[in-house]
């Protein structure tokens, strides 16, 4: 019997609870929009990013469907090829920065990092709220320039196409981003001094859950690497602007300044992208192997050493550039050195399942899935990380399913486990189980068929950002499109069955998992102020007993005493 | 190949090197990935709840934490990884540095075509004939955005960056034809931008060569330019201007005023004529103009190639021969 | 100091914040730094030329301001934490005169750059000429880039540093004010470091 359907069982065979007399919940304060609007609680800020993000990523994935629509034939037949530009490029920018950056940090991030930690809230909730404020006004300002009249450039923004020769809204969107940038920076801000100051008594660094740690290594990147981003783009829109700058060859500039300015952020914002989801892989993980995590020391130096060598590899994405040689080989040997922390990683959460007590609901399947598939995607990396073998695959479709793979495959799937994991905890709710398996495994198959014929399609020297294409392609092109056709369908199911559970769900109890982490030590949902007393810091991370998997975490001991 | 996947036989000497560096990670990373994933799926099984089987964690098992598994499989991916990097870095290292005497081709990428010139002038757009068997060096230039030449089956591939020259080399090894693509987003017709390369046997190039409509060379057009801009006005030996005397010096490696050396390359060339002022020779006073912006990227392809037959040694072999 | 562990507190929340925000500065203004000298590199006699045309009593008449300015503020600081507050009230406004001074002077250099035609906007016309002009133009769009970057965040240090005299003059909470202060004294020493490296780089280098 799975821990929560022992969880539904006790909820249905409980009696029935006298009105508790103050207990409410960050829920009840207030249920018009201005209570939502003005809120400096981060449960709710938490929501409030959930919803906008939900939205942004449903937009990006209408621009994908349009994609995988137009490639399913060679021919370009179904838009035009200006039109296809800036569909690609609306889904770059839509989905890195409107959905991928903020979504585990500004979601998960802000609703558990104060209950993980034990304190009441962040260290500035007013910054908090300012900068979802910053984020909404941003991405729509930029989505209402890509749909009034688009952006050709790519999200990418290579000079001096953008600077000089693209007829797009391209200054529109620039400052768009930058607007989001800011928000991104100060989330960081925010959880990096909530980290270090707010920890209750007793809560030391190496006892706190793997998914502090990433959140706060993610926040270390957020915070110096976005800086670099938002003057690159302040450069980038004066020249456009103004006829005068660095980066375009006619005017004395160097096309190749603006890539290394650009990829010193892109590329730790892919780390960004993923440590989140490391993190959040950890915490599901260890809870449904009923285990405490292979290795708890080396996943947290893994963390710190994936973001801080995760600034030195940027040149990777420029091997064929025409950059020194010498700079390639550098560049090349980080790469292949960052991915060790990474291969870490995956041994230890499979070591995690050695002698667990495994059960296979939808947060486990998601994040097995994440595994599995950020293990792909990462190994394809080690392709590209090699000189002589990116000359070929670089700018192929081989790299399209590489970043998909850890960002979909990866990225995407654990956000959606850790919904499903928490998804009781912040809305006091169970979810449908079957359903939310089913999903699971549909965005399983649907991804896999979508982007792995990607690989094959690079390898085969198909270009990307390409609106038509050779005819030899188009059996593999076929197939990533039908995959797609089923990815989607895996998207929205979850938009239903969770939407139905906030309204007809089963009430949740505070600890449907019997989880370890203090957000469980509190009611579903929390109350205001997260705790009515200090909760007590674990005797050590992720107490689990496999031998005795309904027992709570820590219990062991006082078992054994 | 399986029908499944579209021909990407390699046709070219570095392809075949590279196929075997690519199979033998696919190779590699496969049986990892394997294994992991047997791993994972094993485990889920025998440790599934419902499974009694012995999950006591004692010292002797490998538990929550196993400092020798640990250093393992650190050091056997880090040498795993620092084998490819250098198979791979080696490889590259070959890749960037052509063969003496090549085949050279000039070309010019612009949205959204690419337009090719054969050493005796014959011009082609979007499609490159060359002998097989022969080392071919391209010269690049845009005239506009960063485009990228990439030939799949020679599995090569350089950006073309405006304001600098771009080399790129290979050697078919297989007749036939190949397709050409732009591999770097430039504009509305990116994917347009293609054509093919077509190897032939080499006397089937020689005739091919000589049967297409002939212009003057491009060395033959920059001596033309060369008079006309007035460069032989200050580049001769006894005019009033004390410049440096071209004859003979491409390819040389010659001293800078700041006290470098630098070889005397396409690159060289082409700065010298737009950005006179970044590496002036030894000796010689900062006075040179600047010709940016009154020479297109062709004019600039024609003035290399004029110069480099000044130093008929290093050129490399022009128009005509078998 | 005599504090509540309460004030303490937030005030060491708010200090450890400024700190990570002075890091996105610094990485904020380091793209400005190594897109300056990336161009350097690729126009080094025409960036030596140009920036001749600077004008170096100016730059350095606001390099000692500045200097100074990070002085008063950091001794008014000091003062508050010795309980003196009369010498903050004196010390606060001559550390916002000081830095409107440096901004004076740096719209009157701007004044000199517009009248000498030093403006590199292509609809404008740019006075210097020499065998690399469009390095020359591009030094003089770095200079005003950076410089102008450099003021904007001088304007907010001169708010922020108006908002402690009104703070320090009410006196409604001094255990709060005393860290309110320093934390303004860190943000302005961080304008003033960003301008120790933009005064060598665009006023010096060529005059040695």
């Amino acid at each position: 019997m799975t821990s929560l359907s022992a969880a539904e069982a006790a909820s249905a065979t409980a009696p029935a609870m006298p009105a508790p007399a103050a207990a409410s919940s960050y829920l009840d304060e207030g249920f018009n929009l201005w209570s939502w609007l003005t809120t400096k609680d981060h449960k709710r800020i938490a929501i409030l990013y959930a919803v906008s993000i939900t939205a942004f990523f449903f937009l990006g994935g209408a621009a994908a469907t349009l994609i995988r629509l137009e490639l399913a034939t060679p021919q370009g037949d179904i838009v035009s090829a200006e039109t296809y530009n800036k569909i690609f490029t609306a889904h770059g920018v839509i989905m890195v920065w409107f959905f991928l950056i903020p979504s585990i940090p500004a979601t998960l991030g802000n609703f558990l990092l104060p209950l993980m930690i034990g304190a009441r809230d962040l260290a500035f909730p007013r910054l908090n709220l300012l900068s979802w404020y910053l984020y909404v006004a941003g991405a729509l300002f930029t989505v209402g320039m890509l749909i009034a009249g688009g952006v050709d450039t790519g999200w990418t923004f290579y000079t001096p196409f953008s600077t000089m020769f693209s007829s797009t809204y391209v200054v529109y969107a620039l400052a768009g981003v930058f607007v989001v940038g800011f928000s991104s920076i100060l989330t960081g801000l925010n959880f990096i001094v909530t980290t270090h100051r707010l920890r209750t008594a007793g809560l030391t660094w190496f006892r706190l859950p793997l998914f502090v740690w990433a959140i706060y290594a993610t926040s270390l990147i957020l915070v110096l690497a976005t800086p670099v981003l938002a003057m690159t783009l302040v450069l980038l829109a004066l020249e456009r602007l103004f006829g005068i700058g660095i980066f375009d060859p006619a005017l004395g500039g160097d096309p190749l300044l603006f890539q290394h300015l650009f990829w010193f952020y892109s590329h730790p914002a892919v780390y960004i992208m993923v440590l989140p989801a490391m993190g959040v892989a950890s915490e599901v993980i260890t809870c449904f192997a009923r285990k405490p995590v292979f290795g708890y020391r080396m996943m947290a130096y893994a963390i710190v050493a994936i973001a801080s060598i995760g600034f030195l590899v940027w040149g990777h994405h420029m091997f064929v550039s025409g950059q020194s040689m010498y700079a390639g080989m550098t560049f090349s040997l980080l790469s292949y050195l960052v991915a060790i922390p990474s291969a870490i990683k995956v041994f230890n959460w499979t070591a995690t399942l050695y002698k667990g007590s495994i059960t296979f609901d939808a947060p486990m399947l998601y994040l097995l899935g994440f595994v599995g598939l950020f293990m792909v995607g990462g190994m394809t990396g080690l392709f590209l990380a090699s000189l002589a073998a990116d000359v070929h695959l670089t700018d192929t479709y081989f790299v399209v399913a590489h970043f998909h793979y850890i960002m979909v495959g990866g990225s995407v799937m654990a956000y959606l486990g850790g919904i499903h994991y928490w998804w009781p905890k912040v809305t006091g709710r169970l979810y449908p189980e079957s359903w939310a398996r089913f999903a699971a495994i549909l965005i399983f198959a649907g991804f896999n068929m979508t982007f792995f014929p990607q690989y094959l399609l690079g390898v085969a020297g198909m270009p990307r950002r390409y609106h038509q294409y050779a005819p030899e392609f188009q059996l593999l092109n076929v197939l990533s499109s039908a995959g797609a056709a089923i990815l989607a369908l895996g998207y929205l199911l979850p938009l239903v069955y969770l939407s139905w559970s906030l309204m007809r769900g089963k009430r949740a109890p505070p600890n449907p998992w019997n989880a370890a982490g203090l957000e469980w030590q509190t009611a579903s949902p929390p109350p205001p102020h997260n705790f009515d007393s200090p909760p007590a810091p674990p005797r050590k991370p992720y107490d689990y007993d496999p031998t005795r998997p309904e027992a709570l975490p820590g219990s062991a001991a006082a078992a054994q005493t | 190949m399986n029908i499944l996947l579209p021909p990407t036989s390699a046709a070219s000497a570095f392809a075949g090197k590279v196929d075997a560096l690519l199979w033998t990670m696919t190779a590699v990373t496969g049986f990892v990935a394997v294994s992991i994933i047997t791993l994972m799926v094993l485990f889920s099984v025998r440790y599934r709840r419902a499974a009694t089987v012995d999950r006591r964690i004692g010292p002797a098992t490998i538990g929550v934490g196993n400092h020798w598994l640990e250093i393992t499989w650190i050091c056997v991916p880090l040498a795993i990884f620092v084998a490819f990097y250098v198979w791979g870095a080696r490889l590259y290292f070959d890749y960037e540095n052509p063969p003496l005497a090549p085949l050279e081709i000039d070309i010019v990428a612009k949205q959204w075509m690419w337009k090719l010139e054969q050493p005796n002038g014959r011009r082609e757009i979007n499609e490159l004939h060359v002998p097989r068997g022969r080392p071919v060096k391209l010269v690049l230039s845009s005239q506009d955005v960063i485009h990228s030449f990439y030939v799949p089956a020679f599995r090569v591939k350089r950006d073309v960056v405006p304001g600098r020259f771009a080399i790129l080399w290979f050697t078919p090894t297989v007749t036939g034809r190949y397709h050409l693509f732009c591999a770097e987003y430039c504009g509305t017709n990116h994917s347009e931008m293609g054509g093919d390369i077509v190897v032939m046997e080499p006397q089937a190039y020689s005739r091919w060569l000589e049967h297409g409509a002939v212009q003057p060379t491009l060395a033959q057009r920059g001596a033309a330019l060369y008079r006309q801009l007035g460069c032989s006005g200050c580049h001769t030996p006894g005019s009033a201007i004390h410049a440096p005397d071209l004859d003979n010096l491409y390819g040389r490696t010659v001293p800078l005023s700041n006290g470098s050396f630098v070889k005397v390359d396409e690159q060289y060339v082409r700065d010298s004529i737009v950005q006179p002022s970044r590496d002036v020779a030894a000796g010689y006073r900062d006075e040179m103009p600047s010709f940016a912006g009154r020479v297109s990227e062709e004019d600039l392809l024609e003035l290399v190639a004029y110069i480099k037959s000044m130093a008929p040694a290093q050129a490399p072999e022009g128009a005509g021969s078998p | 100091m005599n504090a509540t562990s309460a004030t303490v507190r937030r005030n060491t929340d708010e200090e450890v914040g400024l700190w990570v925000f002075l890091a996105t500065e610094v990485l904020f203004f380091s793209v400005l730094l190594f897109g300056y000298v990336v161009t350097r590199i690729h126009h080094p006699q025409a960036f030596a030329l140009a920036s001749k045309h600077t004008d170096i009593v100016l730059g350095s008449v606001n390099t000692a301001v500045l200097l100074t300015s990070s002085l008063t503020i950091a001794l008014s600081s000091v003062s508050l934490e010795m309980g003196r507050r009369r010498a903050a009230l004196w010390l606060l406004p001559a550390t916002l005169v000081l830095g409107a001074t440096f901004l004076a002077l740096k719209f009157l250099e701007y004044a000199h750059d517009i009248h000498e035609q030093l403006v590199p906007l292509p609809w404008l016309h740019f006075s210097l000429s020499g065998p690399d002009v469009a390095g020359e133009r591009l030094f003089f769009y770095m200079y005003f880039v950076m410089t102008g970057a450099h003021a904007v965040h001088l304007i907010v240090g001169l708010a922020l540093v108006a908002a402690m005299i009104v703070k320090v003059a009410r006196n409604e909470n001094p255990d709060h004010s005393c860290g309110a202060v320093e934390l303004t004294g860190l943000y302005w020493h961080l304008v003033d470091i960003v301008w120790i490296f933009l005064y060598p780089m665009l006023y010096l280098i060529s005059r040695t």
